[in-house]
């Protein structure tokens, strides 16, 4: 198994890598078990657009440079477009992946996915919360 | 940039006396060993010196029980499916273990898919086999016992005279992988009642693809290779005579050296190993603490994943290897670790250091500024955190 250049130049010096103070979309997937834990930090504004992606991966090359990449798919993005990116733009951006390292993508698309859908939770509370406060206020 | 090679349990290099050994005969004793003419005859001489040589450094009773393969992968397949089918009218039972290598593991696999059956002996969390285990494990259909004498992942040294006693007590043939224990550990298949052994000649600084089994005269064993009146006819293929010079001279030196080689390890072993704990915290050393060959350290890095760490030295000039499911394909860490009960979140950062016998003190001093620079770098970012680690 060889690894392109393009990963190990982003699993030797992550562009993205490390928490975000202020996230508010914080998702987890995979597990340790199977060697891939991915976290993914996103920073987004009130019209929905992603300010900052950072993330922190227990894993192979593979996995740290494809959180490493999907941060970069999505900086900037509005949520919606976001949640279109897909693990297939991910492994084009890294060249030739191993077969068996592809889970790598897959896994960083899903914590994308998992990131926004703690984004919309928390959203959901915070209304709930002001249109509760509304009401007792009334 | 710096080089250092920690990975001499997957290879070796040649070394100059095995290289002075081998290289007249790829173009001065160039005959074929099975010839009857002069130069068949002299080739056979290197080859019979060879057999002589390795035979004397395991205290074989003759020298014809060695028979040559192409490596310790043949030498297994060949003894664990030969034995079992030569013996297959007497019952069709074998006993392994759990953390045997692939060679005997899926050489037993393929047996199960014909009929036999196999059971995988556990093994403790030193990655010790239990001698009651082994016992309630016989059968009457038993024929063949297999365990390996040192594990190639984490070094640790099965009792292997009490198995194979036990074994023979039961009347079963008893053979042993000692790929990784020839020049580590005394060997002597007659003190041992060793039946077959397998052993290969790159781990000990000889050549690849050559190895040997020794099979005790009286040991029935089918053929796996067909064709030809070699090795007693019981293994065809022209001989590989440089290998097989090459493989004869590596196992005398080795055991030659033994002693003073391991000295030398055991004291590298020791000042990785406090180099290494003193430096970087959460760290556990697996395998057995005394029974253990000195030359493997095996070491899980907590909170982090092996083959992170193995790329990350690499990129400063270290080799070494791991076993975390991210480098086997199969998604699934070290079947080694798994069976000492190592929890897979712990065996993922998982890191075989094997040293040589030219590994220096500044060998290890470099290794370790490296290793703490990857670990580091690798903990900054991992979503592991020491309060949720278990």
């Amino acid at each position: 198994m060889m690894y392109s250049q393009q990963i190990i130049e982003r699993f030797k010096n992550p562009k993205n890598a490390g928490g975000l103070r202020g996230a508010n979309g914080i998702g987890k997937v995979g597990n340790a078990g199977c060697g891939d834990i991915m976290k993914m930090y996103l920073l987004i504004d009130d019209n929905g657009v992603i300010k900052d992606a950072r993330f922190k991966t227990f894993g192979c090359c593979a996995a740290i440079a494809s959180t490493d990449v999907a941060c970069d798919l999505i900086k900037g993005k509005s949520v919606e477009d976001a949640l279109k990116v897909t693990n297939k733009q991910v492994y084009e951006i890294l060249g030739e992946m191993p077969a068996h390292k592809i889970h790598c993508s897959v896994l960083a698309e899903e914590s994308i996915h998992a990131a926004i859908e703690d984004y919309y939770k928390k959203k959901e509370k915070e209304s709930r919360k002001s249109a509760k406060a509304m009401i007792d206020d009334d | 940039m710096r080089k250092v090679y920690l990975d001499n349990a997957a290879t070796t290099y040649v070394s100059s006396e095995v290289l002075a050994e081998m290289l007249p005969c790829f173009n001065t004793i160039y005959g074929n060993a099975n010839s009857l003419h002069g130069f068949g005859r002299e080739a056979a001489n290197i080859v019979d010196r060879a057999r002589d040589r390795i035979a004397h450094a395991i205290n074989a009773n003759k020298s014809n029980e060695i028979y040559f393969t192409s490596g310790g992968s043949e030498a297994d397949n060949w003894a664990i499916k030969g034995i079992a089918h030569a013996y297959a009218n007497k019952g069709k039972h074998i006993i392994t273990s759990a953390i045997e290598h692939h060679a005997v593991l899926d050489a037993c696999k393929q047996l199960e898919k014909e009929g036999f059956e196999v059971t995988y002996l556990p093994v403790n969390s030193y990655g010790l086999i239990n001698l009651a285990d082994l016992i309630h494990s016989i059968k009457k259909t038993t024929t063949l016992i297999s365990i390996m004498t040192v594990n190639n992942e984490v070094g640790t040294i099965q009792n292997i005279k009490a198995i194979a006693k036990t074994a023979h007590e039961y009347g079963v043939i008893f053979h042993t992988d000692a790929v990784q224990a020839i020049g580590a550990v005394k060997i002597d298949v007659q003190d041992m009642e060793i039946d077959a052994m397998s052993m290969s000649a790159h781990k000990i600084y000889g050549p690849k693809g050559c190895g040997a089994l020794y099979l005790k005269n009286g040991i029935r064993i089918d053929n796996l290779i067909a064709g030809g009146s070699q090795e007693r006819a019981k293994r065809g293929g022209t001989t590989d005579v440089p290998a097989v010079a090459g493989f004869g001279k590596a196992v005398e030196i080795a055991v030659r050296d033994l002693s003073i080689n391991q000295q030398k390890l055991k004291a590298i072993r020791t000042y990785f190993i406090d180099k290494v704990t003193e430096r970087i915290p959460y760290v556990q050393v697996n395998g057995h603490p005394h029974q253990k060959i000195n030359g493997t350290v095996n070491m899980s890095f907590e909170m982090i994943e092996g083959e992170s760490i193995m790329m990350l030295l690499d990129l400063d000039g270290v080799a070494v290897s791991t076993a975390s499911a991210c480098t086997s394909q199969a998604l699934e860490p070290s079947h080694v670790l798994r069976a000492m009960g190592i929890p897979d979140e712990i065996a993922q950062g998982s890191i075989r250091f094997s040293f040589g016998k030219n590994t220096t003190k500044s060998d290890i001093d470099y290794v370790v500024d490296v290793l703490e620079k990857a670990v580091n770098k690798l903990r900054s970012i991992s979503p592991i955190t020491k309060a949720g680690r278990k």
